[in-house]
């Protein structure tokens, strides 16, 4: 019964989710101002049956819901979706669900698509740490997802400019300078979180087994990320890499995250859970 | 009383006709008071600009009306008439307040959403109502063509996107970076279309301005006024790595910016953006750089394409003004019709009634046991009471006076016979809708 329950709001949300994916598109070919808000106004009813879908499953399986690839997606999803409503809050962006959503949308139907059983958590895994080393985890991977899809509004914008033809989104668009300055704060962002996600990994690991590393290849994944988001900051900092290849990089960026995130589950062997 | 319009503007006549009509500096006060003492018009006032002149009338009767302005036109300026009504276009009623209405949005300007005829009609009726020529009529119409076009202003997007091109250098700039106050410009040589831009993009608040040019001493007074500073021309490619917007418009007959020295420039600016706009024929700046990363160079031709497409997404925009000022139009003839006398006559009276039945009806009910013949002598008092009230303003709104539109405005007002926008019942709504047919006819 409690798992219908749970079955049906996270259907719910899937489906406010598609709705504003599909809202959202529709935006980026003929809108206006206005409809963008109302992408905002489906994702939030959407990400209010999500919330209650999460909590309701944190309550039954009696465990923070992010150890099966199922429950990640999801929880990645609604991390999305926070940051999105945070970044529309602060800086008006506008077109950025149009953008967002169909990420969203995409984690939320493969979460769907994945085994949803509740399975029993070993023992070892409940802790506090469960829940602070994979929130930080999910929420840098999320500010992540932000850089690539304000990356793509960039290399749009910068397009219209460079090319001259300043019709369609480009009145609908933000500044290149402000689409810049946002995907380095959410990169810094990302880093810093991914940064106390990675330790924080270590210092339960340590605790729990007594050996910083567990040698898995989530473990190696993650590093890379970390490493390749360092090389974008040092490249940006440094070497003065902004505007177009700044934006390209965290595209690249990304694309190895979603890889860690479903890659090495699904084809290399999992992290400790 | 109808509403007229006689004129002519930029695209019925030629800047020589413009210039014969036109109504400038003591003319205008002379010219509104021919009108005010003519007996033809009740109500007038007088739009002239460099692109139009027009004549706001209320008369009587309608054509003679038209003939009358139009000889006081030619008599005035001393143009033969044939001469005139070549030029000139003439609306009447519904048309008239719709051609107001489409003037004072700038959908009837050259430059469709260009913002000064809205002053200038304002003005144009400011002048007309201190000169007293303008009443009842014409004054609601200016406030009702003020508000329109603002609301189009805010509705539609006619005014939305540049459409010249210093105004496209500064939203492009804008598009470029987030916020020009943080942002250095430097102007390279000088001319008109340089300067205009230049005043712009610095009233819109850049930080910091230079100026060069090859003569030191136009570099100098150009900065003097810019309150900027000098930079030595042969020194201005060492000065872009503190520049982020240019404008350049030399004389030059060659590059004197070439590739290999902006790419320097940019590794030395660390890749922050550079917009540079070259205005000047032949091209000053080689058109290569636009190929380097961050630096976004336009010539002249670019922004004529920027502009070409803010024309026509500005005339894809007016076509939805003409949507609202059709239904303005409406509410405006509806508040006209209720001017009429008959229906504030009808108005009063039923007013009238309604509070008498009202009161009788209290007054019965509170003295019990009246008798038939009672109630009948009582319902008589009331009923010469109200008639004998009523009787002297309606006396006074059917006789013919001069300024009984005036009149029949300060009646509903003082007995709040209110119908005009909005607010009306249905009945009301209906009513009017009748009246505004039957004023309709009688004005085509």
């Amino acid at each position: 019964m409690q798992l219908e329950t749970n079955i049906l709001l996270f259907e719910l949300a899937l489906t406010f989710y598609f709705i504003a994916t599909i809202t959202g598109v529709i935006v980026l070919f003929k809108g206006k101002k206005a409809t963008s808000r109302v992408i905002i106004v489906l994702a939030v009813i959407g990400f209010l049956f999500h919330t209650t879908n999460i909590i309701a499953r944190y309550v039954e399986g009696g465990y923070f819901p992010a150890t099966n690839l199922h429950e990640a997606a999801s929880f990645f999803s609604w991390c999305m979706v926070i940051l999105f409503f945070l970044l529309e809050y602060r800086y008006k962006l506008g077109l950025l669900g149009s953008f967002i959503m169909p990420i969203v949308f995409i984690f939320m139907l493969s979460s769907a698509m994945l085994p949803r059983e509740i399975a029993p958590l070993p023992v070892v895994l409940k802790s506090y740490w469960l829940v602070i080393h994979t929130a930080l985890a999910f929420l840098g991977d999320a500010a992540f997802a932000m850089a690539f899809c304000i990356g793509i509004m960039y290399l749009i914008q910068e397009r219209y400019v460079k090319s001259k033809h300043l019709s369609g989104l480009f009145q609908r668009l933000p500044s290149l300078q402000s689409l810049d300055e946002i995907n380095y704060h959410l990169i810094i962002l990302g880093f810093s979180l991914l940064t106390l996600a990675i330790i924080t990994g270590v210092i339960w690991s340590n605790t729990t087994w007594g050996k910083p590393l567990q040698g898995d290849s989530k473990e190696v994944w993650s590093f890379m990320t970390w490493l390749i988001y360092a090389l974008v900051l040092y490249l940006r900092m440094v070497v003065g890499w902004r505007g177009r290849k700044a934006a390209i990089l965290s595209i690249i960026g990304f694309l190895v995250v979603i890889f860690t995130f479903f890659g090495v589950n699904l084809i290399l062997e999992g992290h400790t859970f | 009383m109808n509403v007229l319009v006689i004129g002519l503007n930029h695209k019925t006549a030629s800047i020589e006709i413009r210039e014969k009509i036109a109504f400038d500096g003591p003319k205008l006060g002379e010219a509104i008071d021919i009108f005010k003492t003519s007996p033809e018009v009740r109500e007038n006032a007088i739009l002239s600009t460099c692109n139009r002149v027009e004549i706001y009338a209320v008369v009587e009767d309608i054509n003679s009306g038209i003939e009358h302005i139009k000889k006081i036109l030619s008599d005035f300026h001393q143009v033969p008439r044939d001469f005139l009504d070549k030029s000139l276009y003439v609306y009447a009623g519904r048309k008239a307040l719709r051609h107001i209405f489409r003037v004072a949005s700038s959908l009837d300007s050259m430059i469709v959403g260009e913002p000064q005829i809205l002053g200038q009609l304002k003005d144009a009726f400011g002048f007309a109502l201190k000169r007293k020529s303008s009443g009842v009529l014409l004054n609601k119409l200016m406030k009702k063509a003020i508000s329109v076009a603002k609301r189009i202003r805010t509705e539609t997007g006619i005014a939305e996107n540049a459409v010249s091109i210093s105004f496209a250098a500064v939203e492009l700039s804008k598009k470029i970076f987030e916020d020009l106050s943080t942002k250095t410009f430097m102007l390279i040589g000088a001319g008109e279309m340089a300067e205009l831009a230049a005043r712009n993009l610095i009233s819109n608040g850049v930080k910091d301005v230079f100026v060069t040019n090859r003569t030191y001493e136009r570099a100098a007074e150009l900065a003097r006024e810019f309150d900027g500073k000098v930079v030595e021309f042969d020194d201005f490619i060492q000065e872009l790595i503190h520049t982020d917007i240019v404008i350049c418009s030399t004389g030059a007959s060659t590059y004197i910016l070439i590739k290999e020295q902006m790419h320097s420039i940019m590794k030395q600016r660390k890749n922050k953006p550079v917009f540079i706009i070259d205005i000047s024929v032949p091209r000053n700046i080689d058109p290569e750089i636009n190929n380097i990363d961050n630096i976004y160079l336009y010539d002249i031709d670019d922004l004529q394409g920027v502009i070409d497409i803010n024309i026509e997404e500005r005339s894809r925009e007016a076509e939805k003004a003409e949507g609202i000022i059709n239904i303005e139009v409406d509410t405006l003839l509806k508040w006209y019709a209720s001017l009429s006398t008959v229906p504030a006559i009808v108005a009063l009276r039923d007013k009238a009634e309604a509070i008498r039945k009202e009161e009788l009806e209290k007054t019965v009910r509170k003295l019990d046991g009246l008798n038939e013949e009672e109630i009948k002598s009582i319902e008589a008092l009331t009923n010469s009471i109200v008639h004998k009230l009523i009787h002297l303003p309606t006396a006074a709104l059917k006789s013919e006076i001069e300024d009984k539109d005036i009149m029949v405005d300060i009646v509903r007002r003082l007995f709040d016979l209110d119908t005009s926008q909005g607010n009306e019942s249905g009945e009301h709504g209906m009513n009017h809708t009748s009246h505004i047919k039957r004023s309709d006819e009688r004005k085509s």
